[in-house]
């Protein structure tokens, strides 16, 4: 209902007059049960949603079977279920396609079951683990199939076939593909948060922003996957691709893999070639970790072939940073002890490393102290949490560095430059 | 005590470590990128390649297989919170 004049409720602004207020019909035989929630406006904690998201689900109706594919967010179950009585009995569903088990998508599972347990859940060998602690004690009652790339169900004159689409953006992504009608049902990959009832790419608002903020959010991190994901996409004949977030793209579907390409590559022109590159950061309060952090710089510098950078944390911005890092072999903190802590500074960066891929990377931290130094312990700690590699010890001093342990400094930067070009001298030592 | 020689070659480094350690004891320790997650054996992040010395780790769990295969693990991939290195020499690297 709407108010007579001011602010309309809430809800009715992005729900445009032609919404979805029932299934809609996708394609032939393809039908959309899913559920809009516009007035969501942060996701998952980490998201915001302008205009809130959608929960999308299907069905697939063969001439001997029905799938549905994909199921929504709990609070939506009778919405879905609603939908779904509309365009097919509970008796008749032979399949259940779980694309990707994250709460949105699998909240109407448990109830969708309970009302038809007899048909065939297929899920990929990791979402099984996820399926287990959905389903507990319930697991051992039901037909469960674990599908791989090529894999097949007939629904008679339709076939779904499974491609394995792991981490894009949980380990347990899969994508489907309606072979007769080259659909492609991708879950999270090419989705985003945006609702317009209106469903359809060719007929809802303008979602660039949209697709590209999700894409950052959600797959950035996993772009090595998505490109893998992306690979067994490509040579497919695709007509339509149809996620379980946003709008359907029917028109064009090609340019959305093409934008995908695109947002995977290097954000930054490579100025290295083959080199290796090592990022060092600092914060320093009296100048002792900056003085640190000149040496370390002055001795990973030596190396040839190893590209140095050094910033002082307080002189820039987080965003930029990540940018710099996501194409980094190696990183360097610095940072003081103050008040038994990492300096925010640090933390700020450090915290938002999780929207990127730093696996395998490069870590070290190094710091002055004045009283007890936990700082550098607390980074190397982080690091390893980031799945970064951190073989060299991190490296404290107290207060102001000597001669002597200035040239420690420079020892730790030539230490991290080996590491990062693979001269370090293998050692054996016994263990800590 | 029993003693086994463990080389991480993403951080060229060969610890001696008493028979039973499990590797991920070992690698947080100093360091190799082979990193835990949930320490329980069923998240599959600590996945690791087993170059060389396959046959000097016990022998995976019902649970290890499980996980191993649910995370569609290589033939020389073990998990390292739930291996355990029984003696001899064995090579590893982060999967």
């Amino acid at each position: 209902m709407s108010s007579s004049f001011g602010s309309p409720v809430r809800g009715e602004l992005a729900l445009p007059a032609s919404a979805a207020t029932g299934p809609v019909r996708v394609a032939d035989r393809v039908t959309w049960i899913g559920a809009l929630d516009p007035d969501l406006r942060t996701f998952d904690i980490i998201l915001k949603t302008a205009n809130g998201t959608t929960y999308n689900a299907y069905t697939v109706h063969g001439s001997d079977g029905v799938a549905v594919i994909d199921t929504v967010k709990q609070e939506f179950t009778d919405t879905f279920l609603a939908h779904l009585e509309q365009v097919v009995g509970y008796d008749q569903i032979t399949a259940l396609v779980l694309n990707h088990l994250e709460p949105d998508h699998t909240g109407a599972v448990p109830e969708l079951l309970r009302r038809a347990p007899h048909l065939k859940i297929y899920v990929s060998p990791r979402g099984v683990q996820v399926l287990r602690a959905l389903l507990k004690d319930d697991f051992d009652t039901y037909e469960i199939i674990i599908v791989t790339t090529g894999d097949t169900v007939s629904l008679g004159d339709r076939t779904l076939r499974f491609l394995t689409t792991p981490y894009v953006h949980w380990p347990d992504t899969q994508c489907t593909y309606l072979e007769e009608q080259n659909l492609l049902f991708t879950c999270d990959l090419l989705g985003c948060h945006f609702c317009d009832g209106r469903l359809f790419n060719d007929k809802v608002g303008d979602f660039r922003f949209s697709f590209e903020y999700y894409f950052d959010h959600i797959m950035r991190p996993f772009k090595r996957f998505v490109a893998q994901a992306l690979d067994l996409i490509e040579p497919l004949d695709i007509d339509m691709i149809v996620p379980a977030h946003g709008p359907i793209l029917r028109s064009h579907p090609r340019e959305y893999i093409l934008h995908y390409r695109r947002l995977i590559k290097s954000r930054l022109a490579s100025e290295v070639g083959a080199e290796k590159t090592l990022l060092i950061f600092y914060v320093s309060a009296y100048g002792a970790t900056s003085q640190m952090a000149y040496a370390v710089y002055a001795g990973a510098a030596e190396t040839p072939d190893v590209r140095v950078s050094l910033f002082d944390l307080q002189g820039g911005e987080v965003l930029p940073f990540i940018d710099l890092i996501e194409e980094a072999d190696g990183l360097a903190f610095g940072t003081p002890t103050i008040n038994g802590d990492a300096v925010r500074t640090v933390w700020d960066l450090l915290s938002s490393l999780v929207d990127i891929d730093t696996k395998g990377k490069l870590g070290a931290a190094f710091g002055s102290y004045g009283w007890t130094g936990e700082a550098v312990a607390m980074v190397e700690a982080r690091l390893q949490g980031l799945k970064m590699r951190t073989p060299e010890a991190g490296l404290r001093i107290k207060l102001h560095p000597t001669e002597d342990e200035l040239e420690q400094c420079r020892a730790f930067g030539r230490n991290l430059a080996a590491h990062l070009t693979g001269r370090n001298a293998p050692r054996e030592i016994d263990m800590p | 005590m029993a003693k086994a020689k463990v080389t991480f070659t993403d951080v060229s480094l060969t610890v001696n470590v008493p028979a039973g350690t499990r590797i991920i004891e070992v690698s947080e320790k100093i360091g190799s990128g082979i990193t835990y997650g949930c320490r329980e054996g069923e998240c599959g992040t600590c996945l690791t390649h087993v170059i060389e010395g396959g046959e000097n780790l016990s022998e995976p769990s019902a649970l290890e297989t499980r996980v191993l295969k649910e995370n569609l693990a290589g033939q020389n991939d073990r998990l390292a919170c739930q291996c355990q290195v029984l003696g001899g020499e064995i090579k590893v690297r982060p999967a």
